[in-house]
């Protein structure tokens, strides 16, 4: 099965020692109950002692030279420590045993970090830059604005309800569509009951509804409602992107070998990669619907181990000069770290201009952002965009 | 017996140990995440698209503001640095005024820090001012060191009005005094006329320190040096000056028994989205990570493209008024 020789102790002496502390050697050959660990050569004729045999060939030599004595264990505290050797042996074993198998497994033992590639082209996808812009015409552009539209795929449970009241009254205003996919109904809200509460399983679902619906979208954006979305800069940065292709966008991180689009600072999926996606979700073998391995991963890890077998691999969303635009952390916890690390330019060693996402953030800040996004500016300062995106019907809070 | 409770010992020993390892791994995979930015990441200035800052927001022409902002030793690191960082150099001028004088640079104002000498401080200031800067603006903004102010919609707000009439404007309370009087936490602006009078009433004793609540009593001097109170409103009546931070008023509320901070106001308070202009002038209990988050949401966080609801140029010059209604 497996092998405990490259574990640095002998395990053996681990198991074996002092075992006349809590059986005594006597008439009868004591029954090693380690024998299910497995064949391997270290164990001893011990292992293969079973009762009744009236002789013994009883390997002494691991045992410690201590007098026989038919004495049954003398009080009970003894007896609970040699139990308690017994319990953190197991423990040890159990845990080397888990060491082991997560080794053995896909992902191996290394830390998470920020995928650091700033040289490898491929892995990041960055907002078009002023210049790229100038180059087309405003015609184009502006049918590159008509053209982007994104269809909002938003994650919601009822006990997250008033999360889910604030994404209907805020930001998902400004998806071309907003659908709301929740693990059971809520009959304060509408929504798409998946009927679900395994969050992959969930995941999957939504991601099929939202496929098989598309009409004429061709962009995706899941999630969940605990995450607060500016949809103008999603387009602008995916504006000249050709959704055809297959675009798996984000804030990437890394676990192991695997890049992976964290799922509470957005997803974007191009209508290709979603296409790919739910066609992989079929097959069982390489996207099962519950997690084979032992122990299940995120289902934004899932997501990425699927989109990989079809080719799709995950992209860094950032501005023309790096930024990121997905955070997983609020607006007031990234100011808070610039201070520490920017102390004399806070702001502009934050965030991006153009930012897509901010997480952690409360209704009420959601609320106060949908005006500090959309409303707050000082007067006299005029950005030329080379589109326009209008403001959504029947809304007053943007 | 014994063997067997020893195996079972053994047993739960060893499910227990792979559990608590298998959680311990899945926790250092899940939450372990680099810092965010660290420090050598490029700060560059960003570049926005042709940006067209027009010439009444940026030049030192037509309205020029001087802006003293009231602090003390205590605060100087917590608060008014961030506030040098912001928003301080987008005034003509700008004085931090405190009890003594030190490089930060600071004021030194001769009068003893506390609340109970707030006023003291402000006819101090005041009349420092006056004497020193009269003709380096054309209005004075007295602001906290926990105030937010976007200078640049101050300027237009001002812009309708004539700083050789004697004007003050901020967040019109109603009680105590006959024609109201301003808020002081959320910042006020008097024109060099009004200036010119509230000196004048110290000097000739018309006006007293006769409480030490520093609004009130600036409020009661105006009136009695017949300063008028001018409306602070955009032209969609929604205001600009508040005395309390984004979050009291923005937030749409079940209906509940109305803040004494609206009782007070003179127009008809708003909650929800109508309560506050797009071009804000001022929020108040605004502190460093705060601040800068203003600083980041007004001068940089923005929708591309996105075209304003509320466009004041597009429409017919607004009327101008000197007289509050």
């Amino acid at each position: 099965m497996f092998d405990l020789h490259f574990l640095p102790l002998n395990v053996d002496n681990l198991i074996h020692a002092r075992p006349e502390a809590c059986f005594p050697p006597s008439a009868k050959c004591p029954v090693s109950e380690y024998s299910t660990i497995g064949d391997h050569e270290g164990e001893t004729e011990m292992a293969r002692q079973s009762y009744g045999t009236s002789t013994c060939s009883y390997d002494t030599s691991l045992l410690q030279a201590t007098p026989v004595s038919m004495e049954p264990p003398p009080v009970s505290a003894a007896k609970m420590l040699c139990e308690g050797g017994h319990f953190m042996k197991g423990m040890v074993m159990g845990g080397l045993f888990c060491l082991f198998l997560s080794l053995l497994g896909s992902f191996r033992l290394s830390t998470e970090s920020k995928t650091d590639d700033s040289n490898h082209h491929h892995h990041h996808v960055k907002a078009p830059s002023k210049d790229e812009l100038t180059r087309l015409s405003d015609v184009h552009m502006q049918e590159f604005g008509n053209q982007v539209q994104v269809s909002c795929i938003i994650m919601v449970q009822p006990k997250i309800l008033v999360y889910w009241a604030t994404a209907v009254d805020t930001w998902s205003k400004h998806c071309d569509k907003a659908v709301f996919y929740t693990s059971e109904s809520s009959k304060a809200l509408e929504a798409v009951d998946l009927n679900e509460n395994d969050d992959w399983a969930r995941l999957r679902k939504a991601l099929k509804h939202a496929y098989e619906n598309a009409g004429d979208l061709r962009w995706f954006f899941v999630a969940q409602a605990t995450t607060f979305a500016i949809i103008e800069n999603l387009k602008y940065l995916v504006l000249a992107k050709d959704p055809n292709e297959p675009f798996y966008l984000g804030n990437v991180m890394k676990s192991g070998e695997l890049e992976y689009v964290v799922y509470d600072s957005g997803i974007v999926l191009s209508y290709e990669a979603l296409k790919r996606l739910v066609h992989v979700l079929k097959d069982e073998d390489k996207c099962p619907e519950r997690g084979r391995a032992l122990w299940q991963l995120s289902e934004d890890k899932q997501l990425a181990v699927c989109l990989k077998y079809t080719g799709v691999f995950a992209e860094n969303g950032e501005d023309a000069h790096g930024k990121g635009l997905f955070n997983s952390k609020s607006v007031d916890s990234l100011i808070a770290d610039s201070m520490k690390a920017n102390p004399r330019n806070v702001v502009e060693g934050c965030c991006a201009d153009m930012a897509v996402t901010f997480n952690g953030m409360s209704p009420n800040q959601m609320q106060v952002m949908m005006f500090g996004v959309y409303r707050l500016r000082p007067y006299g300062h005029d950005f030329h965009d080379s589109i326009v995106f209008n403001p959504p019907d029947g809304s007053d809070n943007d | 017996m014994r063997v067997n409770t020893s195996r079972l010992f053994f047993n739960t020993g060893l499910i227990i140990g792979f559990l608590s390892s298998f959680f311990l791994l899945d926790s250092n995979f899940s939450t372990q995440q680099a810092t965010y930015w660290n420090a050598k990441h490029d700060v560059r200035h960003h570049g926005h698209t042709v940006e067209n800052k027009s010439s009444a927001a940026n030049s030192s022409g037509s309205t020029r503001i001087l802006c003293w902002i009231m602090t003390g030793p205590n605060y100087l690191e917590s608060r008014t640095k961030h506030i040098r960082n912001t928003w301080a150099k987008r005034c003509n001028k700008v004085l931090y005024m405190s009890s003594v004088k030190t490089d930060f640079p600071t004021v030194g104002l001769n009068v003893s820090e506390g609340r109970e000498n707030l006023y003291w401080k402000t006819i101090r200031a005041f009349q420092y001012i006056h004497r020193h800067h009269l003709d380096e603006a054309d209005w004075f903004l007295k602001a906290d060191d926990d105030t937010f102010v976007v200078v640049e919609n101050l300027r237009y707000t001002l812009s309708r009005y004539d700083p050789l009439k004697p004007l003050y404007l901020g967040r019109r309370f109603t009680p105590f005094i006959r024609q109201g009087y301003m808020s002081g936490g959320a910042g006020y602006v008097l024109s060099k006329e009004a200036l010119r009078r509230f000196v004048e009433g110290f000097d000739t004793g018309k006006c007293t320190h006769f409480t030490t609540i520093e609004d009130i009593a600036v409020g009661q001097c105006m009136e009695t040096m017949k300063v008028e109170p001018a409306d602070s409103r955009d032209i969609k009546g929604r205001q600009t000056f508040h005395p309390y931070p984004p979050d009291h008023y923005l937030v749409r509320q079940a209906s509940r028994p109305r803040p004494w901070y609206l009782i007070y106001d003179h127009y008809p308070p708003v909650e929800g989205p109508g309560c506050c202009s797009d071009f804000v002038v001022s929020f108040h209990y605004i502190y460093a990570v705060q601040l800068y988050a203003l600083e980041y949401l007004t001068y940089h966080l923005r929708p591309y493209g996105y075209k304003y609801r509320f466009n004041p140029d597009e429409k017919t010059e607004f009327q101008t008024t000197t007289k509050s209604t």
